[in-house]
Parts: structure tokens; sequence; C-alpha cells
């Protein structure tokens, strides 16, 4: 096992940070820590390195007991999302900075420190600014130099808080996709915080989706997005419409509309409910296609890209909703704000839990 | 631009060029005659040495109260660092009769000092002292808005990577903060050199012991040598500035390594 946590419990004050949440973590896998900003992930990861003790369970990294070692004994690689580099060092002393603190025992030689560092540096391709200091680089090359630096002590685990959230959009992406290829590269054990589900999505191996301290559900990213253990998960994974109304014999009621309850929940007589339904996953024509589909009027027109986000106003249901269909589509169908559609709801998703938004 | 050099001009240029003319019309060799007196050339001495060791404790002092006015929250945390700011806001004589009755030999401390037959009033070590006091705050607050600025997760970074609290504090606070330290000390041995209220009350006034440079700027007023004062009052003053000047270049020279 790369990393386990045994029920760990961590409170500030009268607030519950991590309330007893155990977790095992494959060696070498790469992890999405996944929840709001203020749902303990942070302070989760923190508690693995060490710079926050959990009030009680046990950190178990790679086999070793470390529980109870100051951060500097626990050999973990961690990078901060506004990435702590040191300003006064270069770039080179910045990475060769753990290296030069070992035991003098342990320490490598100068030219072998110089060796790792360059190769380090090649790796997350900054070998070209060993001399620069920190305040000389932009945000993303920062955040690799700091990614060097963690990784220079031969962590047993890698643990990155947001890494990305102080980047711009474009470069984000980038160094995503790179920072998945490092991983793959270097198979070190390790966990990514961070709100942003399509991050979570691309990037892990697996995804822990965390909310008031305690895991909702684990997965990979396919298994967590396609069956969402909860309410919580499916509204957290991606944007949705939100229909509150009741199971009744085997029928969801959205307002006045009528869907067919899933299989499970058939036999249900009668109970609150809440149905989700994806915007990409809201059928848009402009005939009626089957009788229950719902017709509707188009109030909004969003560019997304590729997608285009429509905002429809629907016969017998209580709200707006929101739909997104293929650009393509949209210019055959020739929509435009104010136009009549049928709109057919392909797939939706029924939690009768007390869960709230 | 123009006010900046109409106030620079009216407030510092133009008061201080008056020391320098007024010490023109001596003529070279009684200027040289003035400022190389052995009385003057030991008050000098002793200006240099108390106020570079006033300094020097300053700094450790200094380095140590920013810290913990910074690190840590504790009830009456604001109130003590306004304390800091007294030395600055009081009126210098004030302390100097503050020190001259703590440390007489019928004062508090100067009572227990005597039994050990350790005399601080009239030594250079009581003019230290004084200097001490006046100094501390350049260096607190020199200090402060630096520490602040470093942030936990710097710290937090080189526990992480196996750095001791000794280690992370010499190499990476302690370079951060040198800049500021180094301004904060020079800037309290500047004032150190220069002071003179609190001081002469507990130094004594002993000649070739216990005379500061100011002192014999004072003395030479009072015996109406008005050129004599002028010429140590320049080479002071010359001092002083080249001492800024040294410091300027120090900071540029540290900025420019790392900033461009």
């Amino acid at each position: 096992m790369g990393i386990e946590l045994q029920n760990i419990t961590k409170t500030f004050g009268e607030y519950k940070a991590i309330d007893n949440l155990s977790l095992n973590i494959a060696s070498g896998d790469l992890i999405a820590l996944l929840g709001p900003s203020g749902c303990g992930k942070t302070t989760l990861l923190r508690i693995i390195a060490g710079l926050e003790m959990a009030d009680s369970g046990k950190i178990i990294l790679e086999n070793k007991d470390t529980t109870n070692l100051p951060p500097r004994k626990k050999n973990v690689g961690f990078v901060f999302q506004h990435y702590a580099l040191f300003r006064r060092l270069t770039v080179f002393e910045n990475v060769a900075f753990g290296l030069k603190v070992l035991p003098l025992r342990e320490r490598p030689s100068r030219s072998e420190i110089r060796d790792k560092v360059e190769h380090l540096l090649k790796l997350v391709q900054m070998d070209w600014a060993l001399k620069r200091y920190p305040s000389q680089l932009s945000g993303g090359q920062r955040q690799r130099v700091a990614l060097a630096r963690a990784l220079a002590v031969n962590p047993r685990v890698l643990l990155l808080d947001e890494p990305f959230s102080a980047l711009d959009a474009k470069v984000r992406q980038e160094l995503r996709r790179w920072l998945r290829k490092l991983h793959d590269e270097i198979h070190v054990t390790s966990i990514f915080v961070t709100h942003d589900q399509e991050e979570a999505l691309e990037l892990a191996d697996k995804i822990v989706v965390i909310n008031k301290g305690r895991i909702e559900q684990q997965g990979t990213p396919q298994e967590v997005y396609d069956h969402p253990a909860n309410a919580f998960v499916y509204n957290f994974l991606g944007n949705v419409n939100v229909f509150h109304g009741r199971i009744h014999n085997g029928k969801v009621s959205l307002g006045n509309h009528h869907v067919d309850a899933p299989d499970d929940l058939k036999n249900i007589e009668e109970k609150p409910s809440q149905t989700f339904v994806r915007p990409h996953e809201i059928g848009i024509s402009r005939i009626r296609s089957n009788d229950n589909d719902l017709a509707g009027t188009i109030r909004e027109v969003r560019l997304l890209g590729g997608q285009i986000g429509l905002n429809l106003e629907c016969e017998g249901l209580d709200g707006p909703i929101e739909a997104e269909i293929p650009r393509e589509l949209f210019i055959n169908l020739q929509l435009e704000k104010g136009v009549q559609v049928f709109v057919t709801i392909n797939r939706v998703r029924v939690f009768t839990g007390d869960y709230e938004i | 631009m123009g006010y900046t050099v109409f106030y620079l001009s009216a407030i510092v240029i133009v008061p201080l060029s008056m020391i320098f003319f007024n010490t023109i019309p001596m003529g070279w060799e009684p200027f040289v005659n003035a400022v190389t007196a052995p009385r003057v050339l030991a008050s000098y001495k002793l200006s240099f040495s108390t106020a570079f060791f006033a300094a020097l404790f300053d700094a450790l002092a200094g380095l140590l109260t920013a810290w913990v006015l910074v690190r840590y929250r504790f009830p009456g945390r604001e109130f003590l660092d306004a304390l800091v700011d007294l030395p600055f806001a009081l009126p210098t004589a004030v302390a100097g009769i503050c020190f001259a009755t703590l440390y007489s030999p019928n004062g508090w401390l100067g009572e227990i000092l005597t039994r050990w037959n350790l005399q601080i009033i009239n030594t250079p070590t009581g003019i230290v002292i004084a200097l001490i006091f006046i100094g501390f705050p350049f260096v607190v607050r020199t200090i402060q808005p630096v520490l602040e600025e470093v942030e936990q997760e710097i710290e937090e970074a080189a526990h992480c990577l196996g750095a001791t609290r000794l280690q992370t504090f010499k190499k990476i606070i302690l370079p951060h903060l040198f800049p500021a330290l180094l301004t904060g000390v020079t800037l309290a041995f500047a004032r150190g050199i220069g002071e003179y209220g609190s001081v002469i009350f507990i130094a004594g006034n002993l000649p070739m012991k216990t005379e500061i440079a100011p002192l014999m700027i004072m003395s030479k007023l009072d015996q109406f040598d008005y050129a004599g004062a002028s010429a140590v009052a320049l080479v002071l003053l010359c001092i002083s500035f080249s001492m800024l000047l040294v410091l300027n270049a120090v900071q540029e020279w540290q900025q420019k390594e790392y900033r461009s």
C-alpha cells in the first residue's frame, strides 16, 4: 500500500475538519482529493505531510507508520498552491536545498547533487533556468521548479495542494497533461487536492470525493462520473439540473411532468425525490418525437467553446433548465433566442435521500 | 521632482551646508588641528565603538523582538508593539535621566551592581546601554514588515524538505531578512553616533574617557569656538553620510542579484 489512512479525525475548536476518515491508496497511483472549499481536503493533505497533527488516527506511508513523525522526517514531497519557492535562492539552489540540508554522512557529494538537480530540472523542462531567481519565472515555471524541488529528496509520496489553481486556464491545461505524463514516468504515489472536477477527471487514476470531512465516494473517474453514489457527488461532478418532486408508483415527477423511475426505485410507493439531469443529456429537436417530450422556449443562448448552452423555459416544469448541445446541431436546427423547441429528457438520476443543495 | 528638490534643499541640504561654510574660513591647518586634538580623537573613537556595540546588540535583541511580535499572538502583544516606539517618542534627555538614576550608586540597579563592584555610570558600558535603548526601535521597525512577508508556507516547504528549524532560519529566513537587518542596524548605528541627550547624563563626560563626539561639539560651542565646533561636526557629517552611501551600495548589490 502506498498510503494508508486509518480513522483520521481532526477538529479546529468546535469545527470538525476531518471526521473519522480512512483511505487506502495503492503504490504508484495518482489520486485526486476532490471537494468544495472548506471540505477538509487540504487539511487532510497537511496531516499526511505532518504539517498538521491529527487528533487521532494513523498514517502509514509505504508501510511505515509516520503518524508521529515531524514533517522533516516524513520524507514527503509537498507542492504548495503558491509555490513557496525560496526567493533568495536560485532555481538550482532551490532544488538542491533538500539535498544540502541532509546530515553530513547522508549528504551526496557536490557533483552528485549537481547531477541530480540538473536531471530533475531536465525532467520538468526547466534546465535552462538554473541560475534564475524565482521572481524571474512565470507561475507555471515556478510550479515546475517547486515540483522538482519536492522530488529531489526521493519522497515516499508526493502531495500537491491545488497545484494549478493559481495559474491561468491555458497554462493550467498544459501543466495538467504534463503532470500526468511525468507521473507515468516516475510513478511516485501522489495525491493532489483540487476543487476542479474537470482537473480531477482528466488527471487522476482514482478520485476521492470529500465533503464535510468525510469521503462521499471513491473510484476511477469513470466510475465516479457514471455512477455517482449520492446526490452530492452527482451535483459536484459537473453542471446539473435539479428537480425537486416525488416518486409515486414507479413514476418520478418533475413539476407536472412524469418520467419512469429507475429500476431500483420502482417499488417505492411514495417518497420525496430529487432528480438530476446533466445539461448534455437533454435532447433538443424541432419536432415532437414522442409523447413524453416537453414543449419549451429558448430564453438564452450561450457560447461554451465547442458546445452551445441553452436556457429553456419548459411547459410543466417549475423553473428554467439548462441544456448543452453540439454547435453543429445548433446550426442545423437554426436555433435562436425565442424559438419553440421540443425537449427530450434522456437520462435522469433520482436520489431519495434528504440531501439538500 | 521640483517639490522633492525644494523640500530636500530646505530641510536637509541648506542647513547641513552651513556646517561646511562655517568651517571653510578656518583654513586647513587649524581645521586639522581641531579635529585631530587628542580629546577629539578619543571622543570619535568612543562614539564609534559604543555605537557599534550598541547596534550589534540591537541587531540580536531587535530580531528576537520582531520575531516574537510577528509570529506569536498573546495578550498584551499590541501594547508591547506600541512600547517599541517609545525610544522614538521620548525626549532623549528623559531617557538619559532615567538611566542615570537607575544606574547611579543609590539607584535600583546601581545599588546591586555596586555591591558586586561593577560600575555602569560614568563608563563606556553606560553609554552602550543608553545607545541600545535609543537604537532598538530602528531595528525592530525595519525587520517587522519584512518578517511579516515571509509566509508560513516557505518554512513549511523547508521542513518538508528535511531542514531543521535552525537550518531553515539560517538558510532561508536570515538571508531574507538580511537587507532589512542591515538597514536597521546602520540606522541604529548612525543614530548612536549622533545621540546626545540620553548619553551625557550616564556618561559622566570624563575627558579622554567618556566624552562622546557630540559633546565635544557642545563644549566647543560653550567656549564660543564656533569654527572648531563646525569642524568636529563636519567630520561627523562626512562619516555618517559615507556610511549611508555604503549601506545603499550594499543593498543595491544585494537586490540586483535576485531581481532584475
